[in-house]
């Protein structure tokens, strides 16, 4: 097992590296190895879904006693992670075959993709936090790489730019909190020997411990686009959509959400209690309602999407965070709307993609209009999408932001509160893009044109469709989903669904009632929702705060740089040595004579001390 | 015949004379002859020294006098360096004057 | 008598000095540097020093100057042209510096005895040396001993003496001499040879004569 594991791992490595160094020139090749190769590791999680736990490591690096290690670890929560991770990147890079047919850059698309599936494979595979932290490291740089797919656009190149830098922050904060955590735990790295040191833990330390885990949330902030680094997910749409639906929507956004999991499974949610696990959940619970605000007035499709991956992911986080007070089972729940949110959000980027392709790359929603007539099947399953997301039971987002709920209920009511808030908001948003983008007339001569999608990209939405729709349920859930109890047989109806269906109709109703038959959005010149339009003016703020602070910084960093170094003591040397060459520089006059005569003045000196001055 | 005094500050008054050519005249050929003037100075102190010491054996302490040979033959030996230089220095320079040699300024 | 033999070569010696310095030409500095050196010669075989003296004028007054000379006249050299105004301070300095030395020099002499030389004493010297020669049981009479015999100095015998050495009984070393530091002088007069060839070797790479160029001259 530990060989096909090892295999899952390499694979796409060496598949970018063969299109790399071997087939760039050769597009179509490039493809149909990088769709070859994910068939592959799909195979192989799958076979690996049905086998023992497995683990493999080696030593990496040694100094003194400390030691680096590489090494897999294949426990439920890895393998069930892999199965999403390869399952979702199969289904885009089939889907990406399509859309990117004509695109010039293929190869390179495609080698990014790989390279993005080996980094990914290593951050769920991962034994230890620092391999976990280097393949975070790539995931973040193949996200730049993809992101920046188009980097002829302004716009592409800056939002890559824009991803990388704000992970930066968050990938700090993570290194420290890796670092302070191996003090902390017994001075190691590997999950498998956490679960002692954790437990042994004394009340005393529960400060720290509390600030090593909120800097290892750092990270999580950064790559999941938590608030207040949320910021980079929308622009990260610049990039291709199947990018967008692998990477900044299924898999790696959610990379944050499983590796607080992880923490959680291998040193216990003990570490998390107290204002760790509160300031996680909160953070999670302000990102849902912000961007859920965010979503309502957005016109880009795929930026509406992007919002609501934030508020999904907001939900994860939140769950994550409650664990802390309520035990695994929160997190398990978080994961549990992982694991579906990243069937029906794929199918959700996927299908706005096949929509954005159909429409002749256009993406502004209030351009299209009446696409259900045109690119029926497409539409049918968007809508299967859609109703997931909105948690319409018994679809699978239902089932598991109903469990998410129950717990932030249980443990925290105001984010239950928000939480239920957002519960309305999602179908709102989500009914506004149904109604304007696929339901009533063409706005727009793209749309007018817009034909079904060959069926190498309609195989994948229909696929997709059916998992966000059976997903949930304990027969395919049971073996991936790590450890959940939850099954939607044992559900039965109380509060907390009552609340939920309540909400869905509400905001539904509301969004459908709004939006239909409208060919611009009517709440525009509505200053509230103004301020979402502009979302809360966030990136206006962050980027005065940014030019703020760097003008101070380098304004401080200027005077030392001008007055301090360069002007007293690089500066003031060289000034002091220059001068003093001036000085010498009149005695070394090159003339022979004068020479002579400091010579001959030398030697009437030394006659005179040592003759008569004795 | 004469005293040592007098031989020596004949040599000294040579010597003096010689510096003074050194350190007033331009053409660098001139400053060499003066040098060598400078260095038979020397000579002649070393052998009147070697004169008014004599020995247990009453001659004259001839270790001065081949110090001078050894002087004299230095000498020749720079005198013929020296010239190849002025002679190599006035084909790249054309010229001879040391107020014209000046490339060593600061 | 003596006496007078000294001033007279003396005042010789540094008026050539003065005209060495003072004359304007280049060639008429030669002369004067030879009358110089004529002097000095004189005062060195005033002070019983032959081979001195003799080495001087054919070393100095023969050889070095004929190198000068030639290479006056191989430069071509005019008098001193006054190209650029004569900077006042490297007058002063060359004038007082040396007056300074002479009066530095005047404050030592007195330190100096002023006596009259030890006449040289011949025959004893003879003598001396044929008591060493007997102690070192040598059967012939050396050239030294015999020349001082007759009344003659063999100064040339005497640094030859000095300068190689010579051995007393048991061939003990007596005065070690200095037969190193003139295989080193043999070995500077080489390197001043190979030097001097290696100066005056023209580059051969090099393109067009320079303008100037004694050497480039166009030939008839």
């Amino acid at each position: 097992m530990e060989y096909l594991a090892w295999l899952l791992l390499l694979l796409p490595l060496l598949c970018a590296a063969a299109i790399q160094f071997g087939v760039k020139d050769s597009p179509a090749a490039a493809a149909n190895l990088s769709v070859a190769s994910v068939v592959g590791t799909f195979l192989i999680a799958v076979l690996l879904v049905f086998n023992s736990d497995f683990s493999s490591s080696f030593t990496w690096a040694t100094a003194g006693t400390f030691t680096i290690q590489i090494g897999i670890l294949g426990d439920q929560l890895a393998k069930g992670m892999m199965v999403v991770v390869t399952g979702v990147g199969m289904l885009v890079h089939i889907f990406s075959l399509g859309y990117m047919k004509d695109d010039e850059a293929k190869a390179r698309y495609f080698g990014g993709l790989s390279i993005f599936m080996f980094s990914m494979t290593g951050i769920v595979l991962a034994d230890n936090f620092i391999m976990m932290f280097i393949f975070w490291e790539l995931v973040g740089f193949s996200s730049y790489l993809l992101i920046g797919h188009w980097f002829e656009k302004k716009s592409a190149a800056e939002a890559a730019k824009k991803a990388f830098l704000v992970n930066r922050i968050g990938d700090f904060g993570f290194m420290i909190g890796i670092l302070m955590l191996w003090g902390i735990l017994g001075q190691t790295f590997l999950f498998a020997e956490m679960e002692a040191p954790a437990k042994a833990l004394p009340e005393s330390q529960a400060t720290i411990v509390g600030i090593a885990v909120l800097l290892i949330f750092c990270g999580a902030v950064g790559k999941s686009a938590q608030f207040p680094l949320h910021v980079w997910l929308p622009d990260a749409m610049e990039g291709p959509t199947p990018v967008s639906a692998l990477i900044h929507a299924a898999t790696m956004v959610a990379a944050g959400v499983y590796m607080l999991f992880r923490l959680q499974v291998a040193a216990g949610t003990s570490i998390f209690e107290g204002f760790a696990g509160t300031t996680i959940a909160w953070i999670g619970g302000i990102t849902t309602l912000l961007a859920a605000l965010m979503a309502t007035q957005q016109d880009d499709i795929k930026r509406v999407l992007a919002y609501s991956t934030l508020s999904q992911l907001g939900y994860m986080v939140m769950a994550v965070g409650l664990a802390g007070e309520a035990g695994i089972e929160a997190g398990q729940a978080g994961m549990f709307h992982l694991y579906t949110h990243a069937w029906f959000k794929a199918l959700l980027f996927l299908g706005s993609g096949a929509v954005i392709y159909a429409c002749h790359h256009e993406q502004n929603m209030w351009k299209m209009g009446g696409l259900f007539r045109r690119m029926p099947k497409t539409t049918m399953t968007f809508a299967v999408g859609t109703l997931a997301l909105m948690a319409a039971p018994p679809l699978s987002g239902f089932w598991s932001k109903e469990l998410i709920l129950a717990q932030a209920l249980e443990h925290n009511p105001p984010l239950f509160w928000i939480g239920a808030g957002v519960a309305v908001l999602t179908p709102f948003y989500m009914m506004r893009l149904f109604v304007v983008a696929f339901l009533g007339k063409p706005r727009d001569h793209g749309a007018e044109k817009a034909k079904e999608v060959p069926p190498v990209m309609l195989v994948p939405l229909i696929i997709l469709g059916v998992l966000a729709v059976v997903s949930a349920f304990s027969l395919i859930a049971s073996s991936i989903v790590p450890d959940n109890d939850f099954h939607a047989h044992g559900f039965h109806p109380n509060m907390v669904f009552w609340i939920s269906l309540g909400a869905l109709l509400l905001g539904a109703g509301g969004g459908f009632l709004l939006y239909h038959g409208r060919s611009s959005d009517p709440l525009a010149n509505n200053p509230l929702f103004k301020l979402f339009r502009n979302k809360f003016y966030l990136d206006e703020l962050y980027l005065k705060l940014v030019g703020l602070f760097q003008d101070t910084v380098a304004m401080a960093v200027h005077f030392l740089d001008e007055f301090l170094i360069n002007g007293m003591i690089v500066g003031g040397l060289a000034r002091s040595t220059a001068g003093l060459g001036n000085i010498f520089r009149r005695l070394q006059s090159g003339n022979l004579q004068g020479y002579a005569i400091l010579f001959g003045a030398g030697i009437l000196l030394v006659i005179y001390l040592t003759v008569f001055a004795r | 015949m004469a005293s040592l005094q007098e031989y020596l500050f004949v040599s000294g008054l040579l010597f003096a004379i010689g510096l003074a050519g050194v350190l007033v005249r331009r053409n660098i050929i001139v400053i060499f002859m003066c040098l060598e003037l400078m260095l038979s100075a020397a000579n002649l102190t070393l052998v009147a020294f070697s004169r008014f010491n004599t020995g247990p054996d009453g001659l004259p302490d001839y270790n001065g006098q081949v110090l001078v040979f050894f002087i004299i033959t230095v000498a020749a030996a720079e005198v013929a360096v020296g010239l190849a230089i002025i002679v190599a220095l006035y084909r790249a320079r054309q010229t001879v004057d040391v107020e014209d040699l000046t490339s060593m300024r600061g | 008598m003596e006496g007078l033999f000294f001033y007279a070569f003396s005042g010789f010696a540094v008026i050539g000095a003065l005209a060495l310095v003072a004359f304007k030409n280049p060639v008429s500095s030669a002369m004067s540097m030879v009358a110089s050196f004529l002097g000095l010669a004189a005062l060195f075989i005033s002070l019983n020093a032959y081979f001195v003296g003799i080495i001087q004028i054919l070393v100095y007054a023969g050889a070095i100057m004929v190198l000068f000379v030639f290479i006056i006249m191989l430069l071509d050299l005019k008098a001193e042209e006054r190209k650029t105004k004569y900077n006042p301070l490297f007058l002063v300095g060359g004038v007082f510096i040396p007056l300074v030395f002479l009066i530095q020099l005047c404050g030592i002499l007195p330190h100096v005895p002023n006596a009259e030389p030890e006449p040289l004493h011949l025959k004893e010297s003879a003598r001396y040396f044929y008591d060493q020669e007997k102690e070192a049981s040598k059967e012939e009479q050396s050239e030294i001993h015999k020349s001082l015999s007759k009344g003659d100095l063999p100064d040339v015998n005497l640094i030859g003496l000095t300068m190689f050495g010579h051995k007393g009984d048991n061939e003990t070393i007596k005065t070690p001499g200095y037969n190193f530091p003139l295989q080193i002088v043999g070995v500077l007069l080489l390197v001043a040879t190979v030097g001097v060839v290696a100066l005056s070797l023209r580059k051969k790479t090099t393109g067009e004569p320079e303008p100037g160029d004694p050497d480039s001259r166009p030939e008839p």
